[in-house]
């Protein structure tokens, strides 16, 4: 079942649940909203789709790192489901963050030695 | 989680992605699109709905819940597919639960259901012991000046009161017939101290309890309604018992039945047992039932009595029938009897079974598991977790062993319903019911087994050599040895325990049978007993007692086909009658305060001759004399070994303190058993033609059928008497067969379960042994392809099965030897090493074990080395 859970966008795996919380951090927001956050945010380099981003939401909720409440949204007469951040959700996004930039930058000193060196 | 939130959040998800659809179609919308086009847009940006609440709901949903449904189903449907294991694992768990629980309710409703009576961990019983100084503790019946005196001097009991077990003759009115009854005398307190009351009329009172009182007597529920229609008018009526009028008081409740189930009345013993009885402190036969005050224990309480016997014995030392002490013992105890040991010893022999059986489940787990290995090495390999493998290991093993419980437990309700049928006798047998406890106890016993076959079959395959499992399946040579050794050694087990249990049963059988060719000291054959005594009432003097028998035994005696009859207090194997003290007159006096005492019976000439009990000195009682003048004693061999050793008893006098006082020994005759698998006791017999005694067994002997004589005998008593009635119709045979039921039913159950335990083990090596040679088929195909003796390979295949029978014969052994002397109380004149049941015990299981091997060897040797080589 987790298997079939995951995502198949060109994420690393665990990518999309730290930009989910790192959205969050701006304040409450729901499903649609997110996405397209991050879509535009990446200039729509990453493309959200809802069959990973609705399962990584419930996801983030299930494990406490976010909660959800329906309520109206303010420019509309209409009720989303806005997620919010958790401070557990706030600590595992500082975890994350820095487990990307270790990542990130074991990955940069192998594939740019040169830069690294100079 | 229920399922009423689970539907909740399912309508929760459906609004979130409705509400985010609408809003990608508004945002499709506002760039211009028609709306039917913007719907197209939302929906072909969302992607597939459905396929989206799927995954989102593996979020959620209850994972290991859904994965063990699935392992269940896929566990089953494993089961399914090889229909001869699962019904053959299943039938073995069957007969293993099944007779494991059957024995488990024997034993909890006999020996640990409390007794129905209130508080009844404090009842206890009470005797008398220590007749001689440093005897060990007995349990000797109790006097009825002792009790007196312990009743009035204790501290330690709440009340005493006293219960003896009797037998009475119900007057036949109307239609029907008499009847002799087993019955009960009470002091009036008993249904008191067990906190007991009847279900209708009133309990004994103090008043009913002595020997001025008019006679009251109480019903057994049975009998109420079998004798009296279950009429409540009965109460304040007159019966005739023994021929005396007893007013009816009460009615007893259904489920009353002490001292023994057989009890069908209760009289007043201060009533019916004559005075100088109930204050003597020599004459012994009331049972004594104490209530502890709370915080006395037993000890405490058998110690305070103990004090006052010593007190009392030292007080009267001219008396050498005074006990010195007091012992006790919990009232369950008193009441179950000798079937305690037994019981235990079955339940044990339940329990080796129940393991065999699981071994050998566990043991064709191991095998299948081996089958599949390539299959669990290929889904390790795909990221299968080893916990999973495991849990699916157990959860196959639950189920088999679950539907092993389920048939098990219809089989142990099916042994019940006949045990309870065959063994009315057993003391308590109507308790023994399958309740909650036996239920819990069935699941338990499921779930033990499934843990013990299912880990063992999982730690055997949770190997972790995943890449040499793949290698080994591609071209097995001498592959899986480690699991073969881990069959090898379950067997080995499985040996042993079928060892103990074959010894145990070959113990029994062998000392039943020594029993059962005991000889009792007298005919067996062709010998009918029947039960009779005359009401005291109706037969008040000496002279009338004395005619009675003359006639009975002169008609019976001229009863055509009839070789011989004759009367006894008791025969031979119809139990212990009771000791009577006496001195022999040309002895010196003995000490103050000891005693001689031997059995005290009372016979007609004839019955020594009518039995077949050798006359081996002297003469029998002499005709002409009758009543008064007969003064003549006649002893058993034992007795004259053990009181007159070394000297002629003929002719030396006897005072056993009767009526005329003063007998001769006119004869020795040979020892009889009073209890067939006892030693002879010392006997000495009166002359029933003194008319003093008034009960006893005619024993009737003829060449053949002579159950035949039966009903002449019944009618040639009631055309000299209407009223007497006749019980305990047997012929010796069947006296003899009903004293050993015990020891029959004990053997037959334990012979059984040994047989089966031979058989699983049978099974369990041949299926070792297929199994062996399975895999070995291409090292056998080489070995003979390269020219090896087809005998050697046979010869080699059978050591190797034989290998773990042998030593699990010698790991049995040692067992046994612990197992035998558990049993050694249960043994009639064998020793529990006994070397003839050793040896015929190790035979026929090495033999069973070559059977079991031959075949799969000799296929091994059969082996085409061609197809064995093409064979993978």
């Amino acid at each position: 079942m987790a298997k079939q859970a995951q995502q198949r966008v060109g994420l690393l795996q665990g990518t999309l649940d730290m930009l989910i919380l790192r959205t969050l951090l701006y304040g409450p927001a729901h499903g649609h909203q997110i996405g397209k956050h991050i879509q535009r945010t990446t200039n729509d380099f990453l493309q959200m789709q809802h069959g990973s981003l609705y399962p990584a939401l419930h996801r983030l909720e299930r494990r406490g790192w976010v909660v959800s409440k329906w309520e109206t949204a303010p420019d509309r007469n209409r009720e989303f489901k806005y997620y919010r951040l958790t401070d557990k959700g706030r600590k595992q996004l500082v975890v994350e963050e820095s487990q990307w930039k270790q990542m990130a930058e074991a990955v940069a000193r192998v594939m740019w030695p040169a830069a690294e060196e100079s | 989680m229920k399922w009423w939130q689970i539907k909740k959040r399912e309508a929760d998800l459906e609004r979130e992605l409705r509400s985010a659809l609408d809003l990608e179609e508004e945002e499709q919308r506002d760039r211009g699109l028609t709306p039917e086009e913007a719907r197209h847009a939302a929906l072909r940006a969302f992607g597939n709905p459905t396929l989206i609440r799927e995954q989102t709901r593996a979020i959620w949903s209850w994972n290991w819940l859904e994965s063990l449904a699935r392992d269940m189903r896929l566990s089953l449907r494993t089961l399914r597919r090889t229909p001869a294991f699962t019904v053959i694992a299943i039938l073995v768990m069957a007969l293993g639960i099944g007779a494991n629980v059957a024995l488990f309710t024997v034993v909890r409703g006999v020996l640990l259901k409390p007794l129905p009576f209130q508080d009844p961990d404090r009842l206890v019983m009470l005797y008398e012991s220590g007749l001689h100084e440093n005897d060990t503790v007995a349990y000797n019946t109790v006097s009825g000046g002792m009790y007196a005196e312990w009743k009035k001097q204790n501290q330690s009991f709440s009340s005493l009161a006293l219960a003896r077990g009797s037998r009475v003759g119900l007057s036949g009115s109307g239609e029907q017939l008499p009847e002799k009854l087993d019955s009960a005398e009470l002091s009036w307190d008993l249904l008191r101290t067990l906190g007991v009351q009847p279900a209708l009329g009133r309990d004994f009172s103090q008043a009913d309890d002595g020997p001025a009182a008019s006679a009251t007597v109480l019903l057994s529920w049975g009998l109420w309604k079998r004798r009296f229609g279950g009429d409540p008018a009965i109460l304040n009526q007159k019966i005739y018992l023994d021929a005396q009028p007893y007013t009816v008081i009460g009615i007893m409740p259904a489920w009353f039945n002490f001292p023994d189930s057989s009890t069908q009345l209760w009289t007043s013993v201060y009533h019916d047992r004559p005075e100088e009885q109930m204050t003597s402190f020599s004459i012994h036969m009331l049972s004594v039932v104490g209530r502890l005050k709370p915080g006395v224990s037993a000890a405490q309480g058998a110690a305070d009595l103990s004090l006052i016997s010593r007190r009392i014995h030292d007080a009267h030392l001219n008396d050498p029938f005074v006990f010195r002490s007091a012992s006790s013992r919990p009232l369950l105890d008193d009441i179950v009897g000798d079937i305690k040991k037994p019981l235990y010893v079955l339940l044990e022999a339940t329990c080796c079974l129940l393991l065999i059986a699981c071994l050998n489940v566990a043991n064709l787990l191991v095998a299948r598991a081996a089958a599949r290995r390539k299959e669990l090495a290929i889904r390790t390999a795909l990221g299968g977790g080893w916990q999973r493998l495991i849990r699916e290991r157990l959860l196959e093993s639950l189920l088999l062993s679950a539907a092993g419980g389920a048939l098990g437990l219809l089989l142990a309700v099916a042994a019940l319903q006949w045990l309870t049928r065959i063994r009315q006798d057993m003391s308590r047998v109507e308790s023994i019911h399958i309740d909650g406890v036996v239920a819990a106890y069935t699941v338990g016993i499921i779930v033990l087994c499934a843990l013990f076959s299912g880990l063992i079959t999982a730690f055997s395959a949770s190997d972790k050599r995943v890449l040499s499992a793949l290698h080994e399946a591609s071209r097995s040579v001498s592959g899986g040895s480690a699991r073969a050794t881990l069959r090898k050694v379950l067997l080995a087990i499985e040996v042993g325990l079928t060892m103990v249990l074959l010894i145990g049963a070959g113990l029994l059988l062998k000392s039943y049978e020594r029993l059962r060719s005991a000889d009792m000291g007298c005919i067996t054959q062709n010998v009918l007993t029947m039960h009779l005594g005359l009401p005291d009432a109706r037969y008040p003097t000496p002279a009338q007692r004395a005619n009675f028998f003359d006639t009975l035994l002169a008609r019976v005696r001229g009863l055509p086909g009839v070789d011989a009859a004759g009367f006894v207090t008791v025969a031979p194997g119809q139990g212990y009658w009771g000791d009577w003290g006496f001195t022999i007159v040309e002895h010196p006096p003995l000490p103050l305060g000891s005693g001689l005492n031997a059995n005290k019976l009372w016979a007609d000439s004839k019955y020594f001759a009518s039995m077949g009990i050798p006359l081996l000195r002297g003469r029998t009682f002499d005709f002409g004399k009758r009543l008064d003048a007969a003064n003549e004693v006649v002893i058993s061999q034992s007795f004259a070994n053990q009181y007159f050793p070394g000297e002629d008893p003929v002719g030396k006098h006897i005072n056993a303190l009767l009526r005329h006082h003063i007998a001769e020994v006119v004869g020795i005759v040979g020892d009889t058993r009073s209890v067939i698998g006892e030693k002879p006791l010392p006997m000495m017999y009166f002359p029933l033609d003194a008319g003093v005694e008034t009960v006893g067994t005619l024993v009737v002997r003829s060449s053949h059928d002579v159950e035949q004589y039966a009903l002449p005998v019944e009618r040639i008593v009631a055309g000299m008497d209407s009223d007497l009635p006749i019980s305990d119709v047997l012929t010796m045979d069947q006296l003899l067969g009903k004293s050993t039921l015990d020891q029959s039913f004990n053997t037959t159950l334990l012979v059984a379960f040994a047989t089966l335990s031979l058989v699983l083990a049978a099974v369990g090596l041949f299926g070792v042994m297929s199994y062996i040679v399975a895999l070995r088929t291409t090292e056998i195909g080489i070995r003979i392809a390269l020219g090896a003796q087809r005998e050697h390979v046979m010869q080699k295949m059978l050591l190797d099965g034989m290998r773990p029978a042998v030593f699990g014969l010698v790991v049995g052994l040692a067992a046994s030897l612990a197992a035998g002397r558990l049993m050694r109380d249960l043994l009639y004149e064998i020793k529990p090493l006994d070397p003839a049941v050793f040896a015929a015990v190790s035979a026929t299981l090495l033999a069973v074990a070559a059977f079991a091997c031959i075949v799969p060897a000799w296929r091994a040797s059969r082996l085409d080395p061609m197809q064995a080589l093409r064979a993978e």
